[in-house]
């Protein structure tokens, strides 16, 4: 190792135990600290790996990563992995850090399973060449960052066609702006997809979607789609061009969503990955169709990565909500359920599994809504005006306002018919008091449900693992 | 915020006519709370608004149109529009010329004006609504993004911009506002949007009606003017919305 390397091993390993000291976020900054020592420190501690996976895309990337880094722990091989969601080179480079010894040196045959933030990827896949390349889904997000969402993709084909011929593609068959990648790929992709029609919406359906996607800018007409399971998602074709949605190699069939989990089949088969038709069986205990792509993806890797299909689909039941993504706790009594929101594709999931799936009706929802404006967040909330709040206005009790932007939130969900918002008061102490108001305010062992954008989700998070006891975020939560 | 004179409020309901162009294509920063918004400013006071999605080779009637709608949207989105909106180009100055309402927000207000270089360096004719040029430098210029507060008619504007576009107006071309924090047409001349008869294009989103609820009484008033010859509105009770105004000049100031 370079004596640069070691001394960015060596302080960014104190710059850790010094941040745990202190106990709460900061999960990036020995990353932070190292890469000052030595800017190469994630290809230099990276270079031993076996394998890294590399998972990005606008949704589902923290969920996809952790389900495949517990289908990799569960096949026994030791894994490095930013659990916390820092994805980020820093974040990264904290991973690591954390996973090797004093002297820099990995466990053997560590694989990596890095979470990796859209606009990161040229970086991270430049400085190892990766196993798998994951991409989800591709929304629109943080616009005030990356100023167009095609800027996205532009990037993403940039590196696609910097890759090594090893690398292999796992690609979202239902996105075509995911999809459609597969034209630049060096080596080989892998599609996932989801087949069931019982799962897609309604067709021609008044339900406002907002999609990113719903045209094909090679011949600029619209897609038609034989079935649309959320935004853009879905199986499209292009008129008269002959562009359609690949065969996907495995495949999300039988699903069966409730409010707490998904049970579902996964065929695949006649492809590279296998060369057999099989059929695996999984039950996720995490709500959403959302959810099944975020496992499908999971699963798409983890056969890239030769783990045993079976095994592989099993362990799809063993992952936890990741952090604040439909994780559930309890607090005097009282069960509290955090959906992060961040854009509006996303939103909009998490609203629709809060919206009772039947006519009957489950009970009315009260709800905790925190909307920060910070960088993390993206500095423009104009999203949430793309958000289909209406769809879930007659089915909430209550609803308490907080975060940087309370007056604007407040705004739009009385817009959408919300009942009568209660804002917390415009301070500093502004999410605390909200928290305070929500729980205070629930009527006796009824539930809370807390729809936080992501600097909001660490501070409310925060606040609740103080109050009811929970370990904190720099212990991957 | 709007002072209003004391007539009395016509009592029969009337019904404004919103044509929105392009809503599956044109919708990049939360426009449609554009739509939501006049819809909620009118009904409480006796005004149905019939809105009418008009995409590409979608027929309108500017003479049963009381207000047109134009949102934002990429550059790939405008190119896929050009054409067909270009066609309506001769309908929508007359129908400027007949002091109809428009408000263009964005990519929309950009096309709107007399021609828009991309990024691409293509130079894309506009349907000359307005009197100004705009030019996509994004090779060489940042985007313009962030907070923006702006000065209108003695009043404060709020919204967020977020574009790669420059715009500059004509020389007999009236801006809309003038910008106390933000970037605004240029970021050079302290312009923001523009301004003839009774179109108005900018870039503020956020969106922009919402938390501007002035400026959407405006337009109301002003397409009711033209459709029924008076345009009082009663007042509503906005407490939130300026509330939500005053959060987004607190934010456009500080940051």
């Amino acid at each position: 190792m370079k004596p640069r390397t070691h001394a960015a091993v060596v302080v960014g390993k104190l710059a850790r135990s010094a941040t745990r000291s202190f106990g709460r976020g900061g999960t990036a900054i020995p990353g932070l600290v190292a890469e000052r020592f030595d800017p190469d420190v994630v290809r230099s501690l990276a270079a031993p790996l076996e394998s890294v996976v590399l998972v990005t895309g606008t949704n589902g990337k923290t969920t996809t990563a952790r389900m495949l880094a517990d289908i990799l722990r569960a096949d026994g091989r030791p894994v490095v992995h930013n659990r916390a969601g820092s994805n980020l080179m820093r974040g990264i480079a904290a991973s690591l850090l954390e996973a090797v010894g004093p002297l820099g040196r990995l466990p053997r045959d560590s694989v990596a399973v890095f979470e990796t933030d859209e606009a990161t990827i040229p970086e991270a896949a430049a400085a190892h060449p990766p196993r798998a390349l994951v991409i989800t889904n591709l929304m629109r997000d943080q616009l005030d960052r990356y100023g167009e969402i095609e800027a996205v993709r532009e990037r993403w084909v940039a590196a696609i066609q910097r890759l090594e011929r090893g690398t292999v593609l796992v690609l979202n068959a239902d996105d075509p702006s995911v999809a459609t990648l597969a034209e630049v790929a060096p080596g080989p992709v892998v599609l996932y997809g989801i087949e069931d029609a019982l799962a897609a919406l309604p067709l021609g359906s008044d339900e406002p979607q907002v999609a990113d996607a719903l045209w094909d800018p090679q011949s600029g007409v619209d897609f038609l789609y034989d079935r649309r399971f959320y935004a853009h998602l879905g199986h499209w074709q292009s008129p008269g061009v002959g562009r359609r949605r690949p065969r996907p190699d495995v495949r999300g069939v039988g699903i069966d969503l409730d409010r707490d989990g998904v049970c579902f089949g996964i065929d695949c088969g006649s492809h590279s990955v296998d060369g057999v038709d099989a059929h695996y069986s999984a039950r996720l205990s995490l709500p959403g169709l959302y959810n099944v792509y975020n496992a499908l993806a999971a699963f798409t890797a983890a056969r890239v990565l030769e783990v045993a299909p079976d095994l592989a689909a099993a362990m799809l039941g063993a992952t936890q909500a990741a952090f604040g993504r439909g994780e559930e706790l309890v607090l005097d009594g009282h069960p509290v359920r955090i959906l992060l929101g961040k854009n509006p594709a996303g939103m909009n999931e998490a609203l629709r599994t809060l919206r009772p799936a039947g006519p009957q009706g489950a009970a009315p929802l009260h709800l905790l809504v925190l909307l920060n404006d910070d960088i993390a967040d993206g500095t423009d909330i104009s999203w949430i005006w793309d958000t289909d709040w209406e769809s879930l206005a007659p089915h909430v009790a209550s609803v308490v306002v907080g975060g940087s932007r309370t007056a604007d939130m407040a705004l739009r969900l009385g817009y959408a018919g919300f009942p009568e918002p209660c804002l917390a008061a415009d301070d500093e102490h502004n999410i605390d008091a909200a928290l305070r108001v929500a729980v205070e305010a629930l009527p006796p062992g009824e539930g809370l449900v807390v729809l936080p954008t992501y600097s909001a989700l660490l501070e409310v998070r925060g606040r609740l693992a103080q109050w009811a006891g929970l370990r904190g975020i720099g212990d991957g939560a | 915020m709007t002072d209003q004179p004391e007539h009395s409020v016509p009592s029969e309901r009337r019904t404004l006519r919103v044509v929105h162009l392009y809503p599956s294509l044109m919708n990049l920063y939360g426009d449609r709370g554009n739509i939501i918004a006049l819809r909620r400013r009118c009904e409480p006071r006796g005004v149905d608004l019939v809105v009418q999605d008009v995409g590409i080779g979608d027929e309108w009637d500017p003479e049963s149109t009381d207000i047109v709608f134009i949102g934002g949207g990429q550059d790939r989105e405008q190119r896929r529009i050009h054409q067909d909106l270009i066609g309506r180009g001769p309908a929508l100055r007359s129908y400027r010329d007949d002091d109809g309402v428009i408000l263009a927000v964005c990519g929309g207000y950009q096309l709107f004006g007399q021609s828009y270089r991309d990024m691409a360096g293509e130079v894309l004719g506009g349907v000359g609504v307005f009197d100004m040029r705009s030019v996509h430098l994004a090779a060489e210029q940042e985007r313009c993004v962030g907070n923006v507060v702006v000065l209108w008619e003695g009043e404060t504007l709020v919204g967020f911009e977020n574009h790669g576009g420059r715009t500059y107006l004509d020389e007999q071309a009236e801006p809309l506002a003038s910008v106390i924090s933000g970037f605004g047409n240029n970021g050079g001349d302290g312009s923001e949007g523009c301004r003839v008869g009774n179109a108005f294009g900018t870039y503020l989103h956020g969106a922009l009606l919402p938390k501007n609820p002035h400026f959407a009484d405006r337009l109301i008033q002003l397409a009711l003017q033209q459709r029924y010859g008076e345009g009082v509105l009663a007042p509503l009770d906005d407490a939130l919305e300026a509330r939500a105004h005053a959060e987004a000049l607190h934010v456009g100031l500080n940051r």
